[in-house]
């Protein structure tokens, strides 16, 4: 057993194959003076940070990316479950309340989001889609929704859809700009179907940043089937082996990795001048900036400006509204496992093989305001037995494990309401490593999401069942990869804490770069819109500093 | 994981930090010398522990308080896995009947017929490693419900007794600590049919990742042929 468990050859030899990209960061950073007050500190190297780099650096700004994780790469990734948590996951304590199911279930560990060079970006799946046009404008199509807090994004569709074209050719997401759909793998084959059996019309393989075919300088996908444990091959696109070396390249980023943030500094006339974080060794260091752009996901950005309140700013930073950590949301999510006569080994290939797109669509005959995506999602056996069912155990819990090959799995995800009571506070009874308030995440499940549950996983299993399920298992909400909101974009200061550029109301040369400036969730999962934000944030910050108004 | 379990304790805790750190034992234990008299005759489902005669192995078992022994069937998928059909394993708080209570437990809790005792012995390995006296007290207290012995008891009885004290942090303890345990070594994932890493073998681009026949195939719009080169 010992001697066949970590086998750590070659891969064999394929064609279309390209060798895994050598992540060769830190051989050219440039290095900044802590004392050089022109430079822009991004905090955070994921989706928005990472990105929001690349494009400042390539438009010859001066960059310092703080990244509270280490470095890891396609070789130093680990294709074992609980391990490669251990490596990359976010695992700083929290704490949770509220009534969602996840405060019982993972009481410290409301988020499944990365500490590490790349941040989430090593994690997610690769599902790239855009926002539809009425999600921008919830408050508008559903008036007022009671509990709920909808409010307009302070942008469109049409604004954003050249930096989203932009956003899927830098990430190379398939059906997009010629790229090919990924091959569809065994789990796909069940959604398809039974989707198509049942009416269901936009049933494909998905719109994915991961190559299908060699593109960009990475291979294409080998079915590896881990892609939560950061892609071995290179082939799903994330900051930490695209953007990051490319901004290392052009000699104007200076990225420090094992650098926690702690806190944002300012000035007697308002604005930030600098941060502090705690380095590698634990020592704490100052860094000037002219600009600073928070990116450290939907937790950890509100906290920070919490963090930071000051004299000044007694509520914390940028929080004259009030909405600093309000509106958190983790989208309406739930997974369907079903149990089938003959062997489907979900695990084989690409997590997230395929979608269901019919639901996404707005339709209150539904009985719910917004829209879900259904999407294939497998497991190991690590973390099925984890996930499955939290705190479950007996007979009917063994009968799915004991038929693992005969499962396949599904991911429902959609639009979950904005509720100010859903927020970040800090907890100041528990204290991080550096003695700061640990951040809590209280969520109330809104009617709309519980409807909107409901809905998909009836949805879910009827497609399971038109493909020929035994039986199906409705799976609660894993701990959030979609974090959303908590520092909102809107239209005045009076209610949200950000413009239309992530630019803060309150303070002109503080930035949200990340999913925290979402308005609204949309039923898609974020992360191309995240970088379509940073790419539009980019030419803002340039343009402002071109003309001085920064 | 000094800086996790807390947030992962209803997980079933974090990766133990030992067997991350040492790869040979991470789903592996102690496996005696082959062909160990009676070794063959003995059926693991039952929890029967053979008398093996181990007198190498012995004196180093004596050190700990209690030892686990039992044999994987020769017919089973994990022969092939293993070195020998015989295994032991050594306890160093937990005396051998405690281990077997705490076995007994996770078969309770996770009854998989096809998984060897082997692996539930894992988790008595695991739970013997944090060992205290509130574990000792819930293994006694098991004894005490089941009338003398729980391993001894009837499966209904065994049920009983486990579904009383499902609130109870012992209750929780063994339960959480089984999902790790049981579910992540490499019996379990050949027992389940998981394989576990693919990177190593190529992945399964060209290994069956669209294999599945008993469907009808989606059009080659919905899943467009893989890209071999």
């Amino acid at each position: 057993m010992a001697a066949g468990a970590h086998r750590r050859s070659q891969p064999a030899a394929l064609p279309g194959l390209i060798p895994p990209p050598q992540n060769n960061i830190g051989d050219t950073l440039a290095t900044f003076d802590f004392g050089d007050d022109s430079v822009v500190v991004i905090i955070g190297s994921g989706a928005g940070g990472g990105t929001l780099a690349n494009e400042l650096c390539q438009k010859g700004l001066k960059v310092v990316v703080l990244e509270a994780g280490g470095v890891q790469s396609p070789n130093s990734f680990i294709n074992d479950e609980w391990k490669s948590f251990s490596q990359l996951a976010w695992l700083d304590p929290l704490t949770t309340s509220g009534t969602w199911r996840l405060a019982k279930d993972f009481a410290g560990l409301p988020a499944w989001i990365c500490k590490t060079v790349g941040g989430t970006t090593t994690h997610w799946a690769g599902a790239s889609l855009r926002f539809q046009e009425h999600e921008f404008r919830t408050r508008t199509v559903d008036g007022e929704i009671a509990g709920a807090n909808l409010m307009d994004w302070p942008l469109t569709l049409k604004d954003l859809e050249p930096y989203d074209a932009r956003a899927e050719d830098k990430m190379g997401v398939t059906r997009t700009n010629g790229i090919p759909g990924l091959p569809g793998n065994n789990n796909f084959k069940v959604m398809y179907a039974g989707a198509t059996k049942l009416g269901y019309k936009e049933v494909h393989t998905g719109n994915m940043a991961i190559n299908s075919r060699p593109r960009d300088g990475r291979g294409r996908c080998m079915q590896l089937g881990f892609c939560f444990q950061g892609c071995k091959s290179g082939a799903k696109w994330s900051t930490l082996y695209t953007e990051l070396p490319r901004a290392e390249k052009t000699g104007n980023m200076d990225l420090r990795p094992q650098s926690h943030v702690v806190r944002i500094e300012h000035n007697d006339a308002g604005k930030v001048t600098g941060v502090v974080y705690m380095d590698k060794d634990g020592k704490e260091q100052r860094q000037k900036a002219r600009i600073v752009c928070v990116a450290g996901n939907s937790i950890e950005t509100p906290r920070l400006l919490l963090l930071s309140a000051s004299n000044m700013f007694k509520d914390g930073l940028a929080n004259s509204s009030g909405q600093v950590g309000r509106n958190y949301m983790r989208h309406m999510t739930g997974s369907v496992y079903a149990m089938f006569k003959q062997p489907v080994h979900m695990h084989r290939g690409t997590t997230m093989a395929g979608i269901v797109r019919d639901e996404a669509r707005h339709d209150t005959r539904r009985g719910f305001a917004g829209g879900y995506e259904l999407e294939t999602l497998s497991l190991g056996v690590p973390f099925m037995a984890a996930f499955l069912n939290p705190g479950a155990w007996g007979a009917e819990f063994a009968e799915y494990m004991d038929n693992y090959t005969r499962l396949a799995g599904m991911w429902l995800v959609g639009e979950d309401m904005p509720r100010e009571s859903n927020r970040v506070t800090l907890n100041t009874s528990v204290k991080d490593k550096y003695g700061n308030p640990v951040p809590n995440v209280h969520f109330d499940d809104h009617p709309n999401d519980v409807a909107m549950r409901e809905h998909a996983f009836r949805q879910g299993q009827a497609i399971d069942e038109a493909a020929g399920a035994i039986k199906s298992f409705r799976t609660p909400p894993y701990p959030s990869t979609h974090n959303l909101g908590a520092c909102r974009m809107g239209a005045n200061a009076r209610d949200s804490v950000c413009n239309s550029w992530g630019q803060t109301h309150d303070i002109g040369n503080l930035f949200i770069s990340d999913g925290s400036q979402f308005t609204t969730g949309g039923a898609e999962n974020p992360t191309l819109t995240i970088v379509t934000l940073a790419i539009r944030q980019a030419e803002y910050i340039a343009s402002q500093m071109t003309a001085r108004a920064i | 994981m000094e800086h996790c379990p807390a947030a992962l304790a209803h997980i079933g805790g974090a990766p133990d930090k030992t067997r991350n750190d040492q790869e040979t034992t991470t789903r592996v234990i102690p496996i005696a010398p082959k062909a160990q008299p009676g070794a063959d005759a003995c059926n693991d489902e039952d929890g029967r522990v053979p008398k093996l005669d181990l007198p190498l192995a012995r004196r180093e078992f004596l050190k700990g308080s209690g030892v686990l022994m039992g044999t994987i069937a020769t017919g089973s998928v994990l022969a092939a896995l293993a070195p020998s059909p015989a295994w032991a394993l050594e306890l160093k708080t937990l005396s051998t009947a405690e281990g077997k209570t705490l076995m007994a437990m996770g078969r309770v809790l996770y009854p998989h017929k096809k998984l060897p005792d082997a692996v539930y012995a894992l988790l008595a390995k695991d739970l013997d490693a944090k060992a205290d006296a509130a574990l000792k007290a819930g293994i006694a207290g098991l004894d005490q419900a089941a009338g003398g012995s729980f391993v001894k008891a009837s499966a209904a009885k065994k049920l009983q007794v486990v579904k009383a004290i499902e609130d109870t942090p012992f209750f929780n303890t063994v339960r959480g600590q089984c999902i790790t345990s049981l579910y992540d070594n490499d019996m379990a994932y050949a027992v389940f049919g998981y394989p576990g890493s693919a990177w190593e073998k190529g992945g399964y681009i060209t290994r069956g990742f669209q294999d599945l026949k008993w469907l009808p195939a989606p059009t080659a719009e919905a899943s467009p042929p893989p890209f071999l080169g």
